[in-house]
């Protein structure tokens, strides 16, 4: 059983972590149009605020020896009953901490280019609500400490998502966008709400240190029903296979949203949760295997897909896909890969980022222009972006040494570890990012000018370009820094759990071949659309690419299979509703009614005709009574 | 026990307003509504003195306790006291009647063919929260059954003389409806005071009636009786037609008080008199009630994805959301029970939020309801919208809000007694989030509508209205305790009255021990 | 004189009366026949009272005196008013209270 240390020093103001944002966004949200001038900055400031008192925790938790790491704060009873007792607790251990670091940090450089991304929007009061929203539920879903309050923060982001995927709901593909998101993700969360029900119907309680200490005990089939649970919750939210199909439309969002949420935090919180929930996945051979075999599928549908779009944030968002698959996968490992996925969600955190918000650099330059068949040789006029970005570009192919590199090729590594098939699976899938991410910054940044006549590109302003140049830094050398100065093994070992196996392949090898794979990739990308000229109108493809542009087929099989037989049941039953069940109801009205009416007609108003029945009837008493008598 | 008759002092408060306000000249429209807010914020006050002396720790369910013969022959008197269930409706109630007589301030003057006057919408509303609480606070079975059909007759002149073009057929069809259930509790209410006879005098007294014992086979007829009125009340499938018409005609107002708290008398009624009387009863009809509630649970989203109008799909997303409330009663688990009650709260502040809102938004349109007359109001209207969406992400239980809590506890009960109950029922979220969000996506987002470009935005009186319903839906939803901690006894006594105990975890740990106590 | 007779006789005059009122058309027959069947009931009540040794009988038929008493009011001056409209002492006739 771990150790659990009480809220002490920095440590009991973790609930401050996520107050700060959480009333940054209350303020801008009710507080009206009086805050629209100065409400933005304040956003900023709550998670610039969240930030710093981060980087204290981080301080005063590197002074502490490895076991007292793990950090917690109760602050009332929340829900309970009979049986059930939830507290409203958080909790900071070392897996936590990263992930607040980098949220926030990311965040608020996200924020500050929002400033400049969100000018002239008339509504950026609210954007930066909802993103100051999204920074406290994201936060309360990494420091929650049991289940159920991090199914609070899981919910609380994906409406922060749904909010700001339609924040231009004037367009009625950004509304039918977030609904779809948000649906899909209540797919997920029915898997994390029945997770949390069976962990509390086997164990008694839903907080981590009852279900983790207790998992020993339970059954392997138990386990296994909570493992596969989880890894539906994780699906929806990170945008797995099969409940992928939300994210590429999630881009109707204003760019930062898509760097800061649907890049660097929000969809990469199903790894947290596989992580975090290590010690159930490690006792459920089954689940864990599942999860590897959802990670490679979509490392290979975000990968085809992120090939064929030339839609540029949906080339991205493809590409985010496959790198999760990645992360899911080393998840899915076990003991030897979850480290490494935390490594690459890090990693990947600011280098997706920063290709993110180069991409919005580069929209705001081109009239909010996405078409990447209209760009190109825009090196010439945006300097800053196109350097930040190949920067990104770099460190997302996995070349050394800046930060995509190390994080991947130890994933690639522990999946050989695991088995060669899957570490071959995964070494391929890195040959495809090299050609999709070469093929984006050729079409974007090379070759001829096909803009649009009345576009002028420009270079953005400093409020966007500085977080560009600081997360490009931290593309280069964070994955360097994590696992030679910051020791990130030894720091997340005590969450973890570690292990290593022996490989089929050396270290040198797999760095070799994989190095090897993405360079053929990455030069087939830039001979395909250097060497010729990109046309305009996109050539009707292979069959791969137009299934590839069509999302893989994945809204069509929903539309199939879910979202028609849904509606036509919901007409149906409309209609049995009228029909039926309100008709019987009328039915028995107007049975009533129409007895009564033919009952009616024996009034006839002819005196005579009543006393006749009058007679009658004393006759028929007279007669009953006489032959009661007699018998 | 204390001397003051607090509940009586309670539910005479609206009444007297009631008189107060039909008796005014007429003419003087403004001072009957000002009068009408007084008396019903008055009666909220009153409650939340109430509630702050109620105290939930004490061993004693009930209390409040008045008790005077009344018909002392047939062992009738005139009892009311309230355990922590009661406690929380009657503050739902007088939460609610202030919130609709505020958003209600002119609904009578924009109703051009309204056949009542001002005063009189305002006196039937104040008339009918006095019923309200009478019927969660009286603790003789013939004293509830009085409040629950006299509740019918406010109600009738609320939806047949102030609703909207169907009002005539919906309120005949709601009386009858109501008519027909109460009849057939009359006859169980008498079946049961001659099955109390027989051991000497007869009684309607609750606290005896609660504690008989009764043979099965006479438990399992009665208990029919009462539950068809309860279910018809509540409503149940199929026993649901009613509500999409009554709450298709009523004001937004008269469906917040029809769905948000008169409806709750039907669960309540279940969780008050059917489990506790009927145990054995219960227990054997248990299977078809959760089958019932599940259907409704679907078939109730499903129809609400499918509908049209937007007052009928509120209507129907209840009738889903009465499916789970009923589910957690059945379903005898403490924290299923515990769930229902938190749910009924919940159901009647997100209604409240989402009717109020939607009103607002159709007297801004000549008060059609239909949902194709209205696309992109968030443009021309933010703040109508935000509350909107509020109120549609209330009615999803979006986690944080006090409806989640509900429907996670019932979830959560349900899956503890009956694993594959909990889990088919917890699909319905998805259906929810469905309609819910598929509403607010078809009214609010897009291009804006033709002629809603000068709606305008919602004016304070409207916000007013609107704001308490919201922060408590908020506030109890990250600090549930002042509703948990009174209904968790009432429902230990429940759950003891009908014998039932939680099931165990698997591993035998009870979780109530904090990780923090643990140092 | 065997007192059953008269209940014989009470027998026949209420039929008498009902058939009359069956089978007359003229309001006032009718009425007077329908006070015939009181006073044949009258006669019955007198008569067993008679049988039983009590005076219960008689109480009663004073009450039904009391009543035929204020029906003939009543009657009579409904059947005034219908022949001063009407022209006609017809009981088919004013069939307007129907349905």
């Amino acid at each position: 059983m771990e150790q659990i240390m009480p809220a002490t020093g920095a440590f009991s103001l973790i609930w401050v972590l996520i107050a700060l944002p959480l009333a940054g966004a209350a303020v801008l949200l009710l507080g009206g149009r009086m805050t629209n001038k100065w409400g933005p900055y304040l956003g900023v400031l709550t998670v610039v605020g969240s930030a710093a008192l981060g980087v204290v925790m981080l301080l005063q938790m590197m002074g502490l020896p490895a076991e007292d790491r793990s950090i917690q704060q109760v602050a009332y009873r929340w829900v309970f009953a009979d049986g059930l007792s939830v507290d409203m607790a958080f909790r900071l251990d070392q897996l936590s901490m990263v992930f607040v670091l980098l949220i926030t940090i990311v965040g608020s450089l996200i924020h500050v280019y929002s400033l400049g991304y969100m000018e002239h929007d008339p509504d950026r009061r609210k954007f930066f609500g909802y993103l100051n929203l999204f920074v406290a539920a994201m936060l309360l879903l990494v420091l929650a400490n049991n289940y159920l309050l991090l199914y609070v923060g899981w919910e609380g982001v994906g409406l922060a998502s749904y909010l700001l995927i339609g924040f231009w709901q004037v367009k009625p593909s950004a509304a039918a966008a977030a609904k779809k998101a948000f649906i899909i993700n209540r797919v997920g969360d029915v898997g994390l709400g029945l997770a949390i029900m069976v962990m509390f119907v086997t164990f008694g309680s839903v907080t981590f240190a009852d279900v983790f200490g207790q998992a020993s005990a339970a059954s392997e089939g138990t386990l296994t029903a909570i493992g596969l649970l989880l890894l539906l919750a994780a699906c929806g939210k990170s945008a797995q296979f099969p409940l992928q199909a939300w994210l590429l439309d999630a881009m109707e969002g204003p760019t930062p949203v898509s760097a800061l949420i649907h890049a660097a935090t929000m969809v990469t919180a199903g790894v947290y949760l596989i992580v975090r929930s290590n010690a159930i996945f490690d006792r459920a051979v089954w689940a864990a295997t599942a999860v590897v075999v959802v990670g490679l599928i979509t490392v290979f549908m975000g990968a085809i897909i992120g090939s064929a779009k030339d839609d540029i944030k949906k080339s991205l968002a493809g590409s985010t896909m496959s790198q999760i698959g990645y992360m899911i996968t080393a998840a899915g490992l076990g003991p030897i890969g979850y480290v490494f996925a935390i490594f690459h969600l890090l990693t990947h955190g600011v280098f997706k980022a920063g290709l993110f918000l180069g991409a919005g650099s580069v929209m705001h330059g081109m009239n909010d222009g996405v078409n990447m068949r209209r760009y190109g040789a825009l090196r010439k006029v945006m300097v800053i972006t196109t350097i930040t970005f190949f920067i990104g570009y770099l460190a997302i192919i996995g070349i050394p040494p800046f930060a995509g590199f190390w994080s991947k090729d130890e994933i690639i590594h522990a999946a050989f570890e695991k088995g060669p098939v899957i570490g071959a699976l995964l070494i391929l899938g890195a040959g495809i990012t090299g050609f999709y991410m070469s093929r984006m910054v050729a079409m974007t940044f090379f070759g001829k000018a096909r803009w649009e006549d009345d576009v002028h590109p420009h270079e953005s302003k400093a409020v966007m370009t500085i977080p560009l140049i600081i997360l490009a830094i931290g593309s280069t050398v964070l994955g360097m820094a994590l696992l030679f100065w910051g020791h990130i093994e030894e720091w997340l070992e005590p969450v973890t759990g570690i292990a290593t196996a022996p490989s089929p392949l050396s270290t040198a090898a797999t760095i070799g071949i994989s190095l090897a794979f993405v360079i053929v990739g990455a030069s087939i990308g830039w001979i395909m659309y250097l060497r010729r000229e990109v046309p305009i109108t996109a050539p009707r493809g292979s069959l791969l690419t137009r299934a590839a542009r069509r999302d893989l087929y994945g809204d069509d099989v929903n539309e199939v299979l879910v979202v028609r037989p849904s509606y036509w049941l919901s007409r149906v039953l409309v209609w049995f509703d009228r029909a039926w069940v309100d008709g019987f109801v009328n039915g028995i009205a107007a049975f009533v009614g129409g007895f009564s009416g033919r009952l009616r007609r024996y009034q006839s108003g002819f005196a005579r005709s009543y006393a006749l029945s009058m007679v009658g009837g004393a006759v028929l008493v007279v007669l009953a009574l006489l032959l009661v008598r007699l018998s | 026990m204390n001397t003051v008759p607090w509940l009586t002092i309670l539910g005479a408060v609206p009444l007297v307003g009631s008189a107060v306000v039909a008796l005014l000249p007429k003419g003087r429209d403004l001072i009957a509504k000002q009068v009408a807010l007084v008396f019903s914020l008055a009666t909220l006050a009153l409650t939340i003195v109430v509630a702050l002396q109620f105290d939930g720790g004490s061993s004693q369910p009930f209390q409040f306790i008045e008790s005077v013969p009344w018909i002392p022959a047939f062992g009738i008197s005139y009892g009311l006291g309230v355990d922590g269930i009661g406690l929380v409706l009657i503050a739902l109630a007088a939460t609610l009647v202030p919130v609709v007589i505020l958003a209600g301030w002119r609904d009578v003057e924009d109703t051009p063919d309204a056949r009542g006057s001002v005063k009189g919408y305002f006196a039937l509303i104040l008339a009918l929260e006095t019923t309200m609480i009478g019927v969660f606070a009286a603790t003789d079975v013939f004293l509830f059954y009085v409040f629950f059909e006299v509740m019918l007759v406010p109600t009738y002149f609320l939806i047949g003389r102030y609703g909207g073009p169907q009002r005539s057929y919906a309120a005949v069809k709601f009386l009858l409806y109501s008519l027909l259930g109460g009849l057939f509790m009359l006859a169980a209410m008498i079946g049961l005071y001659v099955v109390s006879a027989q051991g000497g005098q007869g009684t309607f007294n609750w606290f005896d009636l609660a504690g008989m014992d009764i043979d099965p086979t006479t438990q399992k007829m009665l208990f029919l009786g009462f539950f068809f009125a309860f279910a018809i009340k509540a409503p149940l499938w199929p026993f649901h037609t009613w509500l999409p018409d009554a709450a298709g005609a009523a004001k937004p107002g008269t469906a917040v008080l029809l769905i948000g708290v008169l409806d709750k008398v039907g669960t309540f009624g279940m969780i008050r008199y059917c489990l506790p009387i009927f145990p054995a009863a219960s227990e054997f009809y248990a299977p078809v009630i959760i089958a019932l509630a599940l259907v409704g649970l679907f078939y109730g989203a499903f129809v609400a994805l499918g509908q049209g109008d937007m007052k009928r799909l509120f209507a129907y997303s209840s009738m889903s959301h009465f499916g789970l409330i009923v589910l957690g009663i059945f379903v005898f688990t403490t924290i299923g029970q515990s769930g229902s009650v938190v749910y009924m709260v919940a159901h009647g502040l997100s209604t409240a939020a989402l009717f109020l809102a939607a009103g607002f938004l159709m007297q801004r349109n000549r008060g059609s309801s239909l949902i194709a007359d209205y696309s992109g109001v968030n443009k021309a209207a933010p703040v109508l919208a935000g509350f909107f969406l509020f109120g549609a992400l209330a009615t999803l239980a979006l986690p944080g809000l006090v409806s989640f809590i509900g429907e996670f506890m019932v979830l959560l009960g349900s899956f503890q007694r009956f694993l594959w109950v909990g889990a088919i029922a917890t699909l319905g979220i998805v259906i929810t989030a469905a309609y819910a969000l598929r509403l607010y996506q078809r009214t609010m987002t897009g291009p804006v509508g033709p002629g809603l470009e000068g709606i305008g935005d919602l004016r304070g009186r409207e916000i007013t209205a609107l704001m308490p319903v919201v922060a408590l839906t908020i506030l109890l939803g990250l600090y549930p305790a002042p509703v948990l901690n009174v209904v968790n006894p009432a429902i230990d006594n429940v759950m003891s009255s009908i014998g039932a105990t939680d099931p165990a975890p698997v591993l035998g740990s009870t979780g109530t021990s904090s990780e923090g106590t643990e140092q | 004189m065997n007192p059953a007779n008269y209940i014989v006789l009470s027998a026949v005059l209420f039929s008498i009366g009902a058939i009359g009122v069956l089978v007359r058309r003229n309001a006032i027959v009718v009425f007077m026949c329908v006070e015939l069947m009181l006073n044949a009931a009258n006669l019955a009540f007198v008569a067993f009272a008679r049988m039983n040794g009590n005076l219960d009988g008689q109480v009663v038929a004073f009450f039904v005196m009391v009543v035929a008493a204020a029906e003939v009011v009543v009657g009579l001056a409904i059947i005034v008013q219908i022949f001063r409209t009407r022209r006609s002492a017809s009981i088919d006739e004013p069939n307007l209270l129907k349905y």
